[in-house]
């Protein structure tokens, strides 16, 4: 049975070449199941949101697209989760390489209590690289791409702490463009700093996805509306329930003619 | 509403005289040991008491720095040993074991604080000296069985103390690390012992004054010999096993001595706990 449902996957992913292609994925905490029967094709250079109301799965299932929840004891995935066609739960998978190509971005800003510099050289370093000239390279360059250079290149040597909220997600960007990452993951990057800057990262991400698949997570649908592509509706029917995906589609689509009641009661604000 | 008033008033003086007992207890100490210790520093000269090697009280020389080289040897050699097996035992229990083994390390490690010093001079008599006395020559009392002991010894209190630290360490730091595909490894390496890194050598100072502090044990497996140590297994006296090995005995300015010499220990007492107070205060 898992076999075919496997089978199935990679053949549905060799039609749709999607970079990421999740069937039938069933979550477990222990025994509590988290999340249903997800099965999402996410597309390649294009920024997908999940959005849903607040304890419905969204940061576990973002969380089990490079495995993340491993980390947690007791955790338990059902079903295909594939990468370019590959199975990420495959025995001879390296989680260690999966999470340098599947970079995570999270919700609070969290750069390493170190320096500007040292941040941003921490996964260059931890992969082996070791030449100055090579890790300034990337330094410039990763801070470039995350439009944050020229705020910070005179002061490379100050603790990544002192900046803003803003600009540390930013930091937090930049230190996982330098590993040179296919995907991004970004659990509501955005809900701990102030619409400017906001702002700046709504713009980042829209320059970024030309060379990366993004998916965001966001509790805010006029975020979802403004970046996104595609968006993912998620929800739990009750607390103690497991969440489904209830509707998949092009953003303008979900937010103008969803299909689903509940989508549309949603997105117009009448629960969530 | 009287009463009310006056029994916060009298809890807070209970509080007050109970802090107050610490303090008292400190300066009693203090002056007690300067008192009966200090005419040494005058009849000797604080150079010579401090910075010469002869000590034979029959001939009514008083310098102590053998005991000062040896205590410091001591102690140099348990936190060279202890620290990192403590360290380690830290990162084990807060990074790698899981619940079940954890349950189970965590009390012995515990346990082992909770054992009077006596026993680990017991144990260092009946295992490590002939243990030592075996593989190394010698009598077995001596540098390196007083190090192990002591290793031992301290290790209960810089592992709770680091672990403590180890756990204060954001879990954002290692979602971080691990997110952007670090190993187990590098994670506690390169995020977080760095971050943990002053409560870490807060842990190794604590661990270095209760070294220096220890007598019992100390005093059983070392031998005390007024002598430098020429040899990891030679025998060496600390200050604290020879102020209690000569004070059932000594008089005069023999006694003196003893208390001069408390009052070094003292002194370096202090000056751990200033360099607790000065890392920890760096960290915040
Ligand atoms: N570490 C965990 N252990 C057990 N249950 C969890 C854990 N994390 C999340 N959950 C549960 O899983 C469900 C989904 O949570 P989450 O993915 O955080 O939702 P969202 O990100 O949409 O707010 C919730 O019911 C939550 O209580
Ligand atoms: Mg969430």
């Amino acid at each position: 049975m898992a076999e075919a449902v496997h089978a199935d996957a990679i053949q549905a992913n060799m039609l749709s070449g999607d970079k990421i292609d999740v069937h039938d994925l069933d979550f477990y905490y222990g025994d509590f199941k988290a999340l249903e029967d997800v099965t999402v094709g996410i597309k390649r250079n294009a920024i997908t949101a999940f959005i849903g109301p607040s304890g419905c799965g969204k940061s576990t299932f973002l969380r089990s697209l490079n495995r993340m929840n491993d980390l947690i004891d007791g955790t338990r995935v059902e079903g295909t989760v594939l990468l370019d066609g590959k199975d990420i739960y495959a025995e001879d998978v390296d989680v260690v390489d999966l999470r340098r190509r599947v970079g995570m971005i999270f919700q609070q800003a969290n750069p390493f209590p170190l320096s500007i510099y040292e941040n941003i050289a921490y996964g260059p370093r931890i992969h082996g690289l070791r030449n100055k000239a090579e890790l300034d390279t990337i330094v410039e360059d990763s801070l470039t791409k995350a439009n944050l250079w020229k705020e910070v290149k005179d002061k490379l040597g100050q603790p990544g702490t002192d900046l803003s909220g803003g600009q540390q997600q930013r930091l937090c960007i930049a230190r996982v463009l330098a590993v040179n990452p296919e995907v991004l993951l970004m659990d509501e990057p955005c809900s701990a700093i102030d619409p400017t800057s906001t702002q700046k990262i709504e713009d980042l991400m829209d320059k970024l996805k030309d060379n990366f698949t993004i998916v965001i997570v966001t509790h805010n649908m006029q975020q979802a509306a403004r970046v996104s592509d595609y968006t993912a509706f998620f929800l739990a029917e009750d607390t103690n329930l497991p969440a489904k995906l209830i509707e998949y589609d092009m953003t303008d689509i979900v937010f103008t003619n969803p299909t689903d009641k509940r989508t549309e009661n949603y997105i117009t604000g009448r629960f969530g | 509403m009287n009463f009310l008033k006056w029994r916060e008033r009298a809890l807070e003086s209970v509080f007050l005289i109970c802090a107050l007992t610490a303090i008292v207890g400190v300066l009693l100490v203090f002056i007690f040991v300067t008192i009966k210790g200090f005419p040494i520093f005058e009849k000797v000269g604080v150079l010579k008491f401090l910075f010469s090697l002869d000590w034979s009280p029959s001939d009514n020389q008083f310098g102590i720095l053998t005991f000062i080289i040896g205590s410091f040897l001591v102690t140099a050699g348990a936190l060279a040993l202890g620290a990192p097996m403590a360290i380690m035992t830290a990162i084990f229990l807060s990074e790698i074991a899981p619940k079940r083994v954890q349950k189970l390390v965590r009390p012995a490690v515990e346990l082992l604080a909770g054992i009077p010093s006596v026993v680990y001079g017991f144990f260092g008599i009946l295992i490590i000296v002939p243990v030592v006395r075996t593989l190394f020559g010698g009598s077995g009392l001596g540098l390196l069985t007083g190090w192990i002991i002591l290793a031992i010894m301290i290790l209960p209190t810089i592992a709770t103390i680091s672990e403590d630290a180890i756990r204060a360490v954001p879990k954002s730091f290692r979602e971080a690390s691990f997110g952007m595909g670090a190993t187990r490894w590098q994670t506690i390496w390169r995020v977080v012992l760095p971050a943990a890194k002053n409560g870490l050598i807060g842990a190794t100072i604590l661990g270095m004054g209760r070294a220096i502090g220890e007598t019992m044990a100390v005093l059983m497996v070392l031998g005390n010999a007024p002598i430098i140590p020429k040899s990891l297994v030679g025998p060496v006296g600390a200050l604290t096993s020879i102020i209690a090995l000569n004070m059932s005995y000594a008089s005069g300015d023999h006694q003196t001595a003893l208390f001069g010499m408390g009052i070094v220990l003292f002194m370096i007492s202090f000056f751990f706990v200033a360099l607790i107070r000065f890392v920890s205060r760096k960290r915040s």
